[in-house]
């Protein structure tokens, strides 16, 4: 009875570490695979563009990024990325300054005052514009949106402060960098706000109620449970948008502008103008010499390494405040 | 089956009636009465019609099986339940002559009257141990940074902690062990100087030493503060508690001075749960 049992009992145990170890590896391998697989990705990227930009920056150096001529006519090349780089800031902070606080706000209706009857749908509506495609909120403000922006907008501000502030003061169109940032702001938006409110939702009730509990009032409790733990999240969502607004393409070229040379320096937030990553949509089938191409490929080099420099910068910030709010009174 | 006839059977109006002008007899002043309260949750009445009255300074016990509406009841006592969605209460609960479920009272000034300590410990994260502990103080306006710090350092002695964490004040309140995050919570409730201070099984989560740091300061605080503690121990309440309610199935059954509960429980199904028979 005793030695069958036993043996069946070995056999079993031993097929269990074999089988648990191969399952440990195939796991380890496929987790390990997923990680190197982003490494890769920034490594190819990086290289094809940094490759792709070497002639621009052989023929014009660091200049490049400094000038603002912008001429592919053969003999009188000449190219500068400066406009553009204005431009993509530009419009992507007007698009941050509408759009994070709006998102905050909805994030914060959703997931600690309205009441799940009306929050549930509500996110999920949010969800939903989350997913329309760029082009679809561009084709709305080509034909649509921008005569809003021109009429109630901007036409106001110009009324108002056309006369003394320089921001304002250039006759609106109704195409330019201001109507871009607005329908940016709208693109990042439900965004921004989705993953906000997703990151309300982690906050245990317990920190809500141990606000309750010392008498503060919903608002009290927001910011006294609900915000600190929130903090890095919501620079997280509010980086994923800018990221979003930065590279966005189509809908930049819809409504921006496409201003070429100095002239799309912009002098006003009405003023015409161009992206990066515009500039790169609108001309790249066109290139007419390997310098020009080089130069397009130039911009994606910049924007690139805009991106990733405005993440670290905003991981820092992120880091440094949370470490002088919480080492404030160590001292 | 059995149990709910004897649940039935074990609420006489009349028998209440004479125990409760016993316990009126017994003490000075009615700190909170609670007058035919029912809990909801929904549509599901999770306690029901219960009375009850409780002495200033005085240590009163909630006690009864898992599920039978201790929390509930104590949550309804600081309009708490509200933060629940779907859950409401009605009846009255008088604090100090004041229904505080009156249109015209502010939950938020109720609870800074009556503090609250739940069953799991929960210090604000990003707060440093003196932040949290001055957290109400600074909600409630108080900016003068000499009475904040004596406040502080005051709590702290109260709940037992101060020896333990005077030197490290601006560590973050996540730093302690359990136990001293559970007087950590005390702390912050006692900063706010409650009248009355509500505690869901306080003791829950900690170990023998800490429990009994933490009935210690029960017995102390009563002095000044009318405490009501759900626990699940009734070692616990026949130590700490003046006063003992015992609930069923959101049914208040017997309500007296603990010994009395202890000693001789005039409904059966008390006797049965006190002497470990069912719970
Ligand atoms: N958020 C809620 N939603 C719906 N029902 C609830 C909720 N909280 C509690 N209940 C129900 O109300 C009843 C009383 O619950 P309560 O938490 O007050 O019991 P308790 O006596 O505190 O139990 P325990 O000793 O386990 O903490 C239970 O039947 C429970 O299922
Ligand atoms: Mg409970």
């Amino acid at each position: 009875m005793t030695s069958p049992s036993s043996k069946n009992s070995r056999y079993i145990s031993s097929l269990f570490v074999v089988r648990k170890k191969r399952g440990d590896h195939l796991f380890y391998g496929l987790v390990i695979g997923a990680a190197a697989y982003t490494l890769l990705m920034v490594g190819l990227v990086g290289f094809s563009v940094t490759r792709g930009s070497v002639d621009i920056f052989l023929a014009e150096g660091i200049e490049f990024v400094f000038q603002s001529n912008w001429n592919a006519v053969e003999g009188r090349e000449a190219f500068g990325a400066f406009p553009y780089i204005i431009g993509t800031l530009l419009s992507s902070a007007i698009a941050m300054v509408i759009g994070v606080p709006i998102s905050l706000g909805i994030a914060i209706f959703i997931s600690e005052i309205a009441p799940p009857r009306i929050g549930t749908p509500l996110s999920f509506i949010t969800e939903l514009l989350a997913a329309v495609p760029s082009i679809i909120y561009g084709l709305w403000a080509l034909f649509v949106f921008r005569f809003w922006v021109r009429d109630l907008i901007e036409k106001p501000l110009y009324d108002a402060f056309g006369g003394y502030i320089p921001f304002f003061a250039k006759t609106p169109f109704g195409l330019d960098i201001f109507t871009a940032g607005i329908v940016l702001a709208i693109m990042i938006i439900p965004i921004i706000s989705s993953i906000c409110r997703e990151v309300m939702r982690v906050v245990p009730d317990s920190q809500r109620e141990a606000a309750y509990s010392l008498g503060a009032t919903r608002w009290e409790t927001i910011r006294m449970a609900v915000f600190p733990y929130v903090k890095s999240g919501i620079v997280g969502a509010a980086m994923l948008g800018l990221g979003r607004a930065v590279g966005e393409t189509i809908l930049v070229t819809m409504v921006i502008g496409n201003v070429i040379g100095p002239s799309a320096i912009p002098t006003s937030f009405f003023s015409q103008g161009q992206t990066l990553a515009s500039l790169v949509a609108n001309e790249f089938n066109e290139a007419s010499s390997d310098l020009h191409l080089s130069a397009l490929i130039a911009l994606g080099l910049i924007l690139l390494v805009l991106t990733m420099g405005i993440n670290v910068v905003a991981r820092l910030l992120v880091k440094k405040k949370i470490k002088a709010s919480s080492g404030a009174k160590s001292q | 089956m059995e149990e709910s006839m004897e649940t039935k059977e074990a609420v006489p109006e009349g028998d209440s009636e004479t125990r409760k002008t016993s316990i009126e007899k017994s003490a000075e002043k009615i700190k909170v009465r609670i007058e035919n309260v029912n809990g909801w949750y929904g549509s599901k009445r999770a306690i029901k019609d219960v009375n009850l009255d409780i002495k200033e300074k005085s240590v009163t016990a909630f006690i009864g099986p898992s599920g039978c509406g201790k929390t509930t009841l104590l949550r309804c006592l600081n309009r708490m339940h509200e933060m629940t969605p779907g859950a409401h209460a009605d009846g009255r609960v008088v604090l100090d002559g004041i229904d505080i479920y009156d249109k015209s009272i502010d939950p938020v000034v109720i609870r800074r009257r009556i503090g609250m300590v739940f069953q799991k410990p929960n210090p604000f994260p990003t707060m440093s141990i003196f932040d949290n502990v001055a957290a109400g103080l600074r909600l409630n306006g108080m900016r003068n940074k000499t009475i904040i710090r004596e406040i502080v350092e005051e709590s702290l002695k109260n709940a037992a902690l101060w020896e333990e964490v005077k030197n490290q004040l601006e560590q973050p309140g996540m730093s302690l062990s359990g136990g001293q995050q559970q007087r950590l919570c005390i702390a912050r409730a006692l900063a706010m100087q409650p009248e009355v201070l509500l505690m869901d099984e306080p003791t829950s989560s900690l170990d023998p030493i800490g429990s009994s740091k933490i009935e210690e300061l029960v017995r102390i605080l009563k002095d000044s503060v009318t405490i009501i503690i759900v626990t699940h121990n009734m070692q616990q309440a026949a130590r700490v508690s003046d006063f003992t309610a015992f609930m069923y199935l959101g049914d208040l059954i017997e309500y007296g001075l603990t010994n009395q509960i202890f000693m001789k429980p005039e409904k059966e199904l008390t006797e049965r749960y006190i002497s470990g028979k069912f719970g």
